[in-house]
């Protein structure tokens, strides 16, 4: 019988803990394919975030490193300039990347550090229970923005890819989705690419996957997905802000 | 009785004063002593004054910071008049009289002026004020031989600055013969 | 036998790490340990080494942390308030069993503190650096000499207890100069470590460089584990040096730069005619306390010289258990004690006061 879906080689035979509608498990297969497709899951070192997605070292069939809340960047480098031939990822969420961790981010990508960082912004800290990420929207309800996000306040949400596509370490900062077969289909080569980036020395890759919380959002699955495509997609526009391989990479 | 030489050299940043303490200290290394050579770090050296612990002994040393002195090496007021009070009764005081216009007022020390800044200007021997001084140290103090001294100055001295041992060691002939 | 060149502390002991192995420098400037990592800069770049300038403390030990998961000898270095910033990372590290290595080139505190040398970190590095049950192992040098020779055993010991190992350090050792030989070949025997997140290449199972264990008993477990590496370490690794202890009545007990300052004192006493002797610890954690104990056969008295308010006088009294006196002398804020003062305290507890 002809095999036409199996688990990539580069995932553990391990259940995921992810909840219902939460799109890790896709990222997590996108990342496992390209890794199987570059023959590269042998050399690779994989670096992960405290977050829901801290677990992924149980996933991931790499070599796998758990890093303090934010620093993966940082980890990230030491691994990379100690084994300049190994691929090494980051796997991070958006209270890990542009809160605790906006510093390691930066300067890793200024720096042009080579590495590929896996980027989930779901607008919300979610293994904690749903406080305001440096993501949630305006108005956004959480745990502690009981009466929506108030700006004046609260501030801001941060476009991380628009951010770093002005550092002249940057390789590539696309912001890609999971919510039909074609933009899973356009992660998957953003994400391939970002590790190509990396393999041909090119630095700082990031892909930024606009993501869904149903369990926080406190929505359904279908609802979740929903809510992404209405509010998130204004907020945070797909596309490439920064492609050094492209001709006129720059959105 | 074991002998311990506690050094202190004072004066601006720039004056050669780490230099010199180097040269000190390298000399007693060759001479088979026990050395130590601390300089003070920070804010006060931006521009301000300068000062190094060198202690030349026969046995391990134990504080290479010199809060008394048997020798002192002013370079400039303040810090003789931050130090003359310091020096060990019977110790021995060196000043830079182009620089310092004042006297030491104490009978109990043993004190040599000398008017090196100017000297090395007209030998030729800019920035070397105070290894004249320190010519000076070697021969009335004698706790480093004179041999040692000459090895010293060639350790310190770079390769590429070769030039300035030629000066450094005719700062030194001119300080013994002071 | 090599030549003894003149160095300073701080750059002796940062070509001490490189003859070491140790390929992967990362720091953040702060006095007064800045010639560590302007030396590391310089020569790294020669030898294919990797010296980073971090964007903070907080990034340079967790660098430090990539590196050590990665299997290669790593280090960084700070001072006082630099060393605080690096507490987070120190406590992954040895919740992640990795080895690594950390310099304190300690100056006075609290906050910004000062800039001159201080011992006011003691606490810090033997009993909480960083949250958790956790221990490094701490080695405090006096001399430029151990500064070189302490970083071979930091390695040495950490890796193969699989620790964080700090030098605990200070301005005046960093800044000053004194005569120093480095041993021909410091390199070798680096073990193995087939622990290390390099790639398993598909020929073995994969590695996990972690410290977070969800499930109360296993972290027990785990960290019963670890204290048990940590009894071995305490059993094993315990050094101390005697000096004019065989007899002595009055046994001074200091480390780094006041042990030297003590040292003078009790040579002063002894020419006074006191019987004083010194202690001086060389492991900060494991504690010498077999030294103590039995120093206590003789001692009638104990003087802890500390730069610091008093921190290691607490160990020492765990160990003398009330038996003796111990008393504490100490300068903070940047200050060195002098062997005049240390003098008039071993008299004091002679009852020989003037």
């Amino acid at each position: 019988m002809a095999v036409v879906f199996e688990r990539p080689k580069a995932l553990s035979d391990v259940p995921f803990h992810y909840c219902p509608g939460c799109t890790h498990g896709i990222v997590h297969r996108l990342v496992a394919e390209v890794l199987d497709e570059l023959g590269v899951v042998g050399q690779t070192v994989g670096v992960a975030s405290v977050g829901c997605s801290v677990f992924s070292y149980n996933y991931f069939d790499c070599d796998m490193v758990q890093a303090p809340h934010g620093r993966a960047p940082a980890v990230a480098t030491g691994l990379k300039r100690s084994l300049p031939d190994n691929v090494i990822f980051t796997y991070q969420g958006d209270g890990d990347l542009a809160a605790i961790g906006m510093a390691e981010t930066v300067h890793a990508a200024t720096r042009g550090e080579n590495i590929t960082v896996i980027f989930i912004n779901n607008a919300i800290y979610g293994m904690t229970g749903g406080q305001m990420a440096p993501t949630s929207l305006p108005g956004q309800v959480t745990q502690t923005t009981p009466y929506g996000r108030d700006t004046s306040v609260a501030g801001h949400p941060i476009r991380v890819c628009e951010l770093l596509s002005t550092l002249s370490g940057t390789a590539l900062a696309q912001r890609v989705t999971v919510d039909s077969v074609k933009n899973v289909n356009i992660a998957k080569k953003a994400i391939k690419k970002g590790f190509e980036n990396q393999i041909n020395k090119r630095g700082y890759s990031i892909i930024e996957v606009v993501s869904t919380c149903p369990t926080n959002w406190g929505l359904s699955p279908q609802e979740a997905m929903k809510w992404l495509q209405d509010n998130m997609l204004e907020y945070y526009p797909l596309g490439v802000y920064k492609d050094v391989t492209a001709e006129g990479g720059n959105k | 009785m074991a002998k311990t030489t506690n050094i202190l050299m004072a004066g601006f940043g720039g004056q050669g004063i780490l230099f010199a303490g180097k040269v000190t200290a390298y000399a007693g290394l060759f001479d088979k002593k026990e050395i130590s050579w601390l300089p003070s770090y920070g804010p006060e050296m931006r521009g301000g004054t300068c000062n190094c612990s060198v202690v030349v002994s026969d046995e391990p040393i134990g504080s290479p910071l010199v809060t008394a002195p048997d020798l002192l090496v002013a370079m400039n007021r303040p810090s003789l008049e931050k130090f003359v009070d310091k020096v060990v009764p019977g110790g021995t005081i060196l000043v830079d009289s182009t620089m310092i216009d004042i006297k030491v007022e104490r009978t109990d020390v043993n004190v040599y002026y000398i008017d090196s800044t100017r000297i090395a200007d007209e030998e030729g021997l800019k920035g070397c004020a105070i290894i004249i001084l320190l010519g000076k140290a070697f021969k009335e103090l004698g706790f480093v031989t004179a041999e040692s001294v000459d090895k010293a100055i060639n350790k310190v001295i770079p390769p590429k600055k070769a030039a300035m041992i030629e000066l450094n060691q005719k700062a030194i002939k001119i300080g013994m013969e002071a | 036998m090599a030549e003894k060149v003149l160095m300073k502390g701080n750059e002796a002991l940062a070509e001490a790490a490189i003859q070491c192995g140790c390929r992967h420098y990362f720091g953040y400037p702060i006095t007064p340990q800045t010639e560590i990592a302007a030396y590391m800069s310089k020569r790294m770049p020669k030898i294919g080494g990797t010296f980073l300038q971090a964007e903070s403390e907080i990034a340079a030990i967790n660098m430090v942390l990539g590196a050590s998961s990665a299997g290669v000898r790593a280090m960084t270095s700070s001072s006082s308030p630099g060393v605080s910033l690096k507490s987070e990372g120190v406590s992954y590290i040895a919740g992640s069993d990795l080895p690594a290595l950390i310099i304190n080139v300690q100056r006075g505190g609290p906050g910004l503190g000062g800039i001159q040398p201080s011992q006011s970190d003691y606490w810090q590095a033997t009993k909480a650096l960083g949250h958790g049950d956790f221990q490094m192992f701490v080695l405090a040098p006096s001399t430029i000499q151990e500064m070189v020779d302490f970083v071979k055993l930091a390695y040495e010991v950490g890796e193969k207890y699989r620790v964080p190992s700090m030098i605990l350090s200070d301005g005046m050792l960093g800044q000053m100069m004194e005569p120093v030989e480095f041993p021909e070949k410091n390199d070798q025997d680096i073990p193995e470590k087939p622990w290390a997140t390099n790639g398993h290449q598909n020929k073995r199972k994969k590695n996990i460089i972690n410290s977070l264990y969800i499930e109360p008993q296993e972290l027990e477990d785990l960290i019963n584990e670890r204290y048990q590496r940590y009894e071995l370490i305490m059993e094993n690794e315990q050094r101390a040096e005697e000096f004019m202890t065989e007899d002595a009545d009055i046994i001074v007990v200091a480390f780094g730069a006041s042990s030297r300052v003590s040292r003078s004192a009790v040579h002063m006493a002894r020419a006074q005619g006191i019987k004083a002797g010194l202690i001086r610890p060389i492991t900060l954690w494991p504690f010498p306390d077999k030294t103590i104990k039995k120093s206590m056969d003789t001692a009638s008295k104990y003087l802890v010289v500390e730069m610091n308010k008093g921190q290691m006088v607490d160990d020492v009294r765990l160990v003398v258990e009330g038996k003796k006196p111990v008393e504490f002398f100490g300068r903070t804020g940047g200050i060195i004690p002098t062997p005049d003062e240390v003098l008039a305290q071993i008299k004091k507890l002679a009852g020989k006061e003037e």
